[in-house]
């Protein structure tokens, strides 16, 4: 089980939290301009990396606030945890 | 009761004050506190302890420890007992009973041994060829075949016993107790760290309770007697024994299983066992090694025994596990372990190393003692059969890869083995940690961490006494540093350096002496030499492949001792080194681990979180039968005496069609959504538009997902200006407003608008039917219930029954309704008070199932009951609710090319001539049995007491063009055949005149 540092509430159980997958995918503006695999695309298609993953995570059974972690899904390492809207940094990888 | 004869008269770890008496596969014996079931069985005399899985092969007492692979217990009588347990880890009690697994009738006699006479046609994989033909026959040659293998008996009856649960925090984690454990412990102690020390023994100490060694002038136990006085004296030190850490996770979360009272044979009542969840900042592994055996023909006599085995029986148990002794080593070690055998009274006939020259410390010792050491020799095979009764001693060829010159025979009834050690790397690998070939020691040892964690003394690869107490101190005071402790002055740690030995020298396999011969590499599988090297043969050559090909390192003992053997001979045989052939993945538990330890005290009514309305208490007493809907408890229906269900919901939905029902819908998903962007934010979120609701005035929402799919829906008030107040569904409440505070934070952080759930602070109750507003009228205040002034689909402020309410007029039966929402805890009062005055109108409570009835009846959707997330609001005959003006979640997706299939399955209602359960599928052309084309399926069927017939609502390909067309309904189970006619799914009231009225 994680460990994950909650920027509001500090480390706490993974099971405290839920995974909400792959961070920084934003919701297409002009979706009607998309065809219809770019909004597939949009819609399923994830990068998996074996390494650094940007991640969003909520503690649902705390604070029930969004935030991003950076996490290597080889050593399961959370290398940075960072709010919403704010980009990715720090890290290597995809 | 038989006397222990072979217990020594003095010394040990047990208390020969106290006498226990057991009985084993039927026989009573006697033993001391302080054994095991293994060393009082020892003590006695008793060698065949249970069959092997396979050849059902006479085995004995291997081990003294949790990598036992032969003497396999079932412990307990009856339905409660326990299967598969390590004679060698079963603390005696008083009383205790047990028996061989794995063998009828007996453990003497046993007829499946009849397998061991043709082993030779039974090599490895022959169960996977041969009875896979014909391939419809395997359920027939199953059953007999599971007969004869497995272990023990899984037990029937319910588990009794208590468990509990515990979290803890420390910062250093050390487990093992022996000689670097305990120095890792007084390390991290001293510098004032919150330390945990576990060991899965009765006792702190580890080797040192078994093998005799002297610390300091002191005797090894006596140092360890010490070591706990002090460490029992530190404030932040916890000592666990009898406890097990047998899973390490990510960010060094361990698990750890605690025996409180299996050692007393779990009396009813107490605390069995107990699951501890730690989280350590640092931990520090001092698992101690498992000895590795000899691998020859026939060496899984009873009377073979690792030589660590035999030195741990007679120190720490005082019990003899023979009379007259062989050792068959390839390293110094074992030699220690035959000066104890001499000590206890047990002539040692001869040392045999197949080492050509040994010179170490301890072999000249040996040799003082006048014992023969026969260099460069090998054992080739064993006399008896359930039981030892010899040797086969052969020198070794000049290569030492064969046998050169005459067999000699030795008498002998006990033959211990060492063939080096295999630090216990378990957890270490568990944690994400590499594994490092050792290749003067032959033996795989930690290397490079990635958490935090380091091994410590023989888990390390350091088996030297002086070297485990070096290395465990230093292990101590390093990790205690790094989680910030330090003690002022304590000594530098001495340097240490391992003592000179002549290297083992690893003789993996040797040929069989005479053909056709087992050499047994893993006991507990009767995995033998020619097994692994008939797998390599086939093509089985990765270790991974090797290991389910042969079952080699399988069952209760993981190959803990037999696992090196395995790998190195397939090594050998590719002509690759052991680190190339690699080891299994280890994988948590370490150790097997009760499921009733798991389960801890979340067993029965406590398994699930069960949530109630204010009103459940007179729902209980008023008879009704539950609905489980999500983690709610719903009234189903209300039978009176004498009424069985059909009954009572014919009644319950007569009442809401021709006078009032009352229904208690407290469990609607309930969330107020607050902020001047509110109306912007429902756009997005519900198909509909939502900018021109009215204050007071409600609507009709439908949620989709991003990919079209409808997940939600519900009736949203617009409560003021910038506050609205939105129903969801009973199990979706918690879905949705986590969906909508995942778009909010993370996507529209811009919108000014925040959610509060408060579905458990309204209690809600429903009247529906032609007789509401009269009802209602009795107990309102301060509201005018006039068509007029509070039409369908609006909300007013009041008082109900003298209670502050909001009534919503809303309706999901197709009648007048009134939604009367109150505070939770004002909930009962006013169901008490709407029953007083129903009496002169006969309200009649009803249930879900009666709901179900009533809304089908009108065509209205059960989202999650006619819809499974693949359906679309085209799909539902919906599009009317779909916005074409703005954007909204899912939208796009409703244009995929997949989304706008002319075939799509389409909600119809069905007229069948019967009523069929629901899921049932739809078929064109029946046919007597599948398959047959199926292009839909029933989502709702109930018996319409309004209809006065059967309707069902359902899912079906192209169902709109099809109205007034006849399907079949293909019962094959049941063996009947309902026919059924499309037509629309609003079966009552199409232009919904009783609504507003």
């Amino acid at each position: 089980m994680l460990q994950i540092p909650c920027p509001h509430c500090g480390p706490r159980d993974e099971v405290e939290f839920s995974c909400g997958g792959e961070a920084h995918i934003a919701r297409p503006k002009e979706s009607d301009a998309l065809s219809d695999a770019e909004w597939a695309d949009y819609l399923f298609m994830r990068a998996n990396p074996k390494g650094v993953l940007a991640e969003r995570w909520c503690h649902t059974l705390g604070c029930r606030r969004w935030f991003n972690v950076e996490r290597d899904t080889v050593s399961h390492e959370i290398l940075r945890v960072y709010p919403m809207g704010e980009p990715r940094g720090g890290g290597s990888g995809a | 009761m038989k006397r222990q004869r072979q217990r020594l008269d003095t010394g040990a770890r047990i208390d020969r004050s106290q006498r226990l008496g057991f009985r084993f596969n039927g026989k009573s014996y006697e033993g001391f506190a302080g054994d095991t079931l293994a060393s009082a069985l020892l003590a006695n005399g008793v060698r065949l302890v249970g069959r092997s899985f396979k050849f059902h092969r006479p085995r004995g007492i291997y081990s003294a420890g949790m990598e036992e692979p032969n003497a396999l217990v079932q412990l307990g009588k009856g339905a409660a007992s326990e299967p598969n347990l390590r004679a060698t880890q079963v603390e005696l009690f008083d009383g205790l009973e047990a028996a061989s697994v794995n063998c009828w009738p007996s453990v003497k006699f046993d007829v499946w041994a009849l397998n061991d006479r043709v082993s030779s046609m039974l090599p490895a994989g022959f169960y996977y060829k041969t009875f896979m033909w014909p391939k419809s026959f395997w359920h027939r040659y199953e059953k007999v075949i599971r007969k004869g293998a497995g272990l023990g008996i899984a037990p029937q009856a319910p588990d009794h016993n208590i468990y509990d649960k515990r979290h803890q925090h420390c910062d250093v984690l050390v487990v093992g107790g022996g000689p670097a454990g305990i120095s890792a412990a007084l390390a991290a102690g001293r510098a004032g760290a919150r330390v945990i020390l576990v060991d899965e023994q009765a006792e702190l100490g580890g080797a040192l309770l078994g093998n005799g060694e002297r610390i300091e002038a002191r005797s090894g136990v006596d140092w360890t007697l010490g070591a706990r006085a002090e460490l029992d004296d530190m404030a932040e030190v916890r000592v666990l024994t009898r406890t097990t850490a047998f899973g390490y996770y990510d960010q060094n979360y361990v698990l750890m299983v605690e025996r409180v009272n299996d050692h007393l044979g779990a009396p009813a009542g107490t605390l069995r066992q107990r699951l501890w969840k730690i989280r350590a900042a640092q931990v520090v592994l001092a698992t101690g090694a498992i000895e590795r055996p000899m691998v020859f023909a026939n060496n899984d006599r009873p009377g073979v025994m690792l030589a660590g085995a035999a030195q741990t029986y007679i120190n720490r148990y005082g019990a003899k596990p023979g009379n007259r002794a062989a050792l068959y080593v390839n390293n110094d070690c074992a030699y220690r372990a035959a000066l104890d055998l001499v000590e206890a009274g047990i002539r040692v006939e001869a040392v045999i190393d197949v080492r050509a020259n040994p010179t170490g410390e301890a072999v000249a010792a040996v040799r003082e003692r006048g014992i023969d050491v026969l260099a460069h020799h090998a054992v080739g095979g064993t006399l008896g059969s359930k039981r030892l009764r010899g040797i086969e001693v052969l020198a070794l060829n000049d290569k030492g890869d064969g046998f050169a010159g005459d067999i000699r025979r030795l008498r002998c009834d006990l033959l211990c083995l060492s063939g080096g050690w295999n630090p216990t790397v378990h957890l270490f690998s568990q944690s994400g940690g590499k594994l490092d070939f050792d290749e003067k020691q032959a033996c795989f040892v930690p290397g490079e961490a990635r958490q935090a964690v380091s091994a410590a003394g023989a888990a390390n690869g350091v088996f030297a006494l002086q070297g485990c107490l070096a290395g465990g101190t230093a292990a101590g005071r390093e990790a205690a540093q790094k989680a910030g402790f330090e003690e002022p002055g304590a000594p530098a740690a001495l340097p240490f350096s391992p003592p000179e030995a002549d290297p083992l020298n690893p003789v993996w396999r040797l040929p069989p002496v005479s053909k056709g011969e087992m050499r047994f590499v893993d006991l507990h599988n009767d995995v033998t030499v020619s097994d692994i090297e008939l797998a390599a043969r086939e093509g089985y050559g990765a270790v991974e492949h090797l290991k389910r090909y042969t079952t080699t390192g399988m069952g209760p003992d993981q190959g803990r001792t037999g696992n090196m053997h395995a790998l190195a001979i397939l090594a050998d045989i590719k002509g690759v080194s052991i680190p190339e052939v690699g080891t299994t993945t280890f994988r948590p538990p370490y150790a097997p681990v009760p499921y009733g330890v798991m389960a801890g005290r979340d067993v029965g009514v406590l398994t699930d979180p069960v949530r109630m309305t204010a009103i459940h208490g007179w729902h209980e007493r008023s008879g009704a039968v539950f609905d489980d809907v999500g983690h709610w408890k719903r009234p189903w229906y209300y039978p009176r005496p004498g009424e069985n269900m059909a009954a009572a919901v014919r009644r319950e939905c007569v009442a809401a069609r021709d006078g009032v029902a009352l229904l208690d819908a407290s469990t609607l998903g309930k969330i107020d959504i607050h902020g001047p962007d509110a109306a912007e934010f429902l756009n997005r979120i519900y198909t509909n538009s939502w900018s021109k609701l009215a204050v007071g005035r409600c609507r009709y929402g439908l949620m989709l997902g991003e990919d079209g799919m409808v997940m939600d829906d519900g009736v949203t008030t617009r409560l003021g200006e910038t506050h609205y107040f939105m129903t969801t569904t009973t199990g979706g409440a918690a879905r949705v407003m986590a969906w909508m505070e995942d778009w909010l934070q993370c996507e529209w952080p811009d919108l000014k608008v925040f959610l509060t759930s408060v579905s458990e602070q309204w209690a809600t109750l429903s009247l529906s039917g032609p007789n509401a507003r009269r009802l209602l009228s009795e107990l309102a205040e301060g509201v005018d219930l006039s068509v007029q002034a509070f039409p369908h689909m609006s909300v007013r402020d009041g008082r109900v029954a003298g209670i502050d309410a909001r009534i919503f007029r809303v309706s999901f039966t197709g009648e007048l309704g009134y939604e009367v929402s109150v505070a939770t805890s004002y909930g009962l009062a006013l169901w008490q008070a709407f029953l007083r005055v129903g009496e002169n109108y006969d309200l009649t409570p009803i249930g879900t199932e009666a709901l179900h009835v009533l809304r089908a009846e009108k065509g209205y959707i059960a989202v999650g009951h006619d819809t499974d997330g693949t359906v679309t609001p085209g799909d539902l005959g919906m599009d009317w609710i779909v916005s074409t003006k703005k954007d909204f979640l899912g939208r796009r997706s409703l244009a995929r090319a997949d989304c706008v299939r002319p075939d799509r399955k389409h909600f119809v209602g069905l007229l069948p001539e019967a009523r069929v359960p629901e899921g049932a599928q739809i078929v064109d052309e029946p046919r007597r049995r599948p398959p047959m084309k199926m292009i839909g399926h029933v989502t709702s069927c109930y018996d319409s007491a309004t209809l006065g017939r059967p309707i069902a609502l359902a899912m079906v390909a192209g169902g709109r063009e099809r109205m007034g067309e006849t399907v079949t309904i293909p019962l094959t189970m049941e063996g009947r055949v309902v026919k059924a006619e499309i037509v629309s799914p609003v079966f009552y009231d199409a232009q919904g005149e009783r609504l507003n009225v």
